[in-house]
């Protein structure tokens, strides 16, 4: 495979089934009373994450953890960012130290590619402000096909805050590339520009984008990126674009429900749905460390930075 | 190429090896099979099969994938790291008697890699080595308890064991360089 994961623009079809096929194998790993493999043993990752992030984090750490790589983890919060150091001059310093992989969150867009052009050690992008969120995108796509045995040709239809979502990105990438049908459903407000280039459907419709769907994704309101009046109130958008029991009524009966969470109950989803039989939520939470080992082991046989 | 074993020969190869491992077992009492990935796992199975029609009593068989406890996986830095095939141990090893099933015993270092799973999942009562080709060429304190065939080879030369269940048929040829 190549060096970095920086997003899923880069990956071909088949290395997205690579990544698939080897995170099933990397599954039953986390099955076992001794849940850990000598792989990356002697390895050193750091995960470096300049914004809030619980299960991302958790979820790389466990990985690496299973997969015997030492692991280092920087919040920002508590680092010397507070005192005026650049990205560049932070990853040129850990740099130095010698990781073997650095897993990178940033709300700069992009930021995994400056770290790729300076750094020797192999980037993981964990989400580049509104850019991209490939391991996001690689595990909701094995929790689909761990489903429905397949991607190509089935109706997915994401629903909610498209313009500030990597997770949107990244997944419309992903599944159009794999021969999906994507419908994307929001307020007019928050319709990011040229997704109909990328081959979605885009629709305000909520009851129209979910007939007949095989699968729902739903995306968080982002509050804390939202620096306008984009819709009335947050009543009124669970009311127009909410998914209750009465919408998923409306699409197929073997429909699943995601999440990239963290989710907002009466928001973007009633808990109704999101606690309902078809919700598959906690079970991308499981796929999400089988994913990120898959990955954490593809990249460390690719080639060297130089 | 020479071949040093045809069907006809591993297939007698093998229900004798089934019987040896009756006769010095015992029974099959807490008998269990793993294969090595990948020729490993239908000669496990197939023994499974002979010792269950000369004892009319089933063995538990399971599948182990090695590639993540090789030794040389992190040794090249350039291209592909090599496929990762599911485990399948359906069963619990815990004081089990195992027998661990290869194609070809060479250097040992799979085997090494083999016991290092092994051991991941449970404390086994044992656990002994059967293969169907043993080619010499140790590297490592390895030694196989039950063998198929010593086969002489140069280190240059190579083993190909074809199976029926992948392979279409079943033959062991010896490769020149």
């Amino acid at each position: 495979m190549r060096k970095d994961l920086l997003g899923i623009g880069d990956l071909s079809a088949e290395e997205i089934y690579l990544v698939l096929d080897t995170a099933e194998a990397m599954r039953e790993i986390g099955q076992r009373p001794i849940k850990k493999v000598p792989t990356l043993r002697g390895r050193t990752v750091v995960n470096l994450f300049y914004e809030p992030s619980t299960r991302t984090r958790t979820s790389f750490e466990i990985a690496e953890k299973r997969l015997s790589a030492d692991t280092l983890n920087i919040a920002v919060a508590a680092s010397s960012v507070l005192k005026g150091e650049t990205l560049a001059d932070t990853a040129r310093n850990i740099e130095a130290m010698a990781p073997d992989v650095i897993v990178l969150r940033h709300e700069a867009s992009g930021a995994g590619h400056l770290l790729s052009r300076i750094c020797r050690s192999r980037i993981i992008n964990a989400g580049d402000g509104m850019h991209e969120h490939p391991t996001q995108a690689l595990l909701d796509a094995f929790t689909i096909r761990e489903h429905k045995k397949r991607i190509e040709g089935l109706k997915v239809v994401i629903v909610g805050d498209l313009l500030h979502s990597r997770v949107l990105r990244s997944n419309v990438l992903l599944l159009t590339k794999l021969g999906a049908d994507v419908w994307i459903c929001g307020p007019a407000t928050l319709i990011p520009p040229g997704m109909a280039p990328l081959g979605v459907r885009v629709s305000t419709s909520v009851d129209e984008a979910v007939a007949g769907a095989d699968v729902i994704m739903l995306l968080r309101i982002q509050h804390e990126r939202m620096h306008g009046a984009f819709f009335p109130s947050v009543r009124e958008y669970f009311n127009t674009f909410g998914m209750t029991a009465a919408r998923v009524a409306r699409a197929r009966p073997d429909v699943i429900i995601m999440h990239p969470g963290p989710m907002n109950r009466g928001v973007e989803i009633a808990s109704e749905v999101a606690d309902g039989p078809y919700s598959v939520i906690l079970e991308q939470v499981a796929n999400g460390v089988s994913v990120r080992m898959s990955v954490l082991y593809l990249l460390a046989g690719g080639q060297d930075g130089d | 190429m020479p071949v040093v074993m045809d069907a006809d020969r591993i297939n007698r190869t093998l229900t004798r090896i089934a019987h040896e491992i009756l006769e010095r077992k015992g029974g099959v009492e807490d008998l269990a099979l793993i294969g090595i990935r990948t020729r490993g796992v239908p000669i496990a199975r197939r023994l499974a099969q002979t010792i269950q029609s000369i004892q009319h009593a089933e063995v538990p068989t399971g599948a182990l994938d090695i590639t993540l406890y090789r030794d040389d996986l992190m040794r090249h830095a350039v291209g592909p790291q090599p496929v990762i095939h599911r485990t399948e141990i359906p069963f619990s090893i815990d004081d089990k008697r195992i027998l661990l099933v290869d194609d070809v015993l060479y250097t040992g270092r799979t085997v090494r890699a083999a016991l290092d799973a092994l051991i991941d999942f449970g404390r086994p009562k044992s656990i002994q080595l059967v293969v169907l080709v043993d080619r010499g060429h140790r590297e490592l304190p390895i030694k196989a308890d039950y063998v198929g065939r010593n086969v002489p080879t140069s280190s240059a030369q190579s083993v190909q064991v074809h199976l029926a269940e992948i392979d279409g048929r079943d033959e062991v040829e010896i490769q020149e360089p």
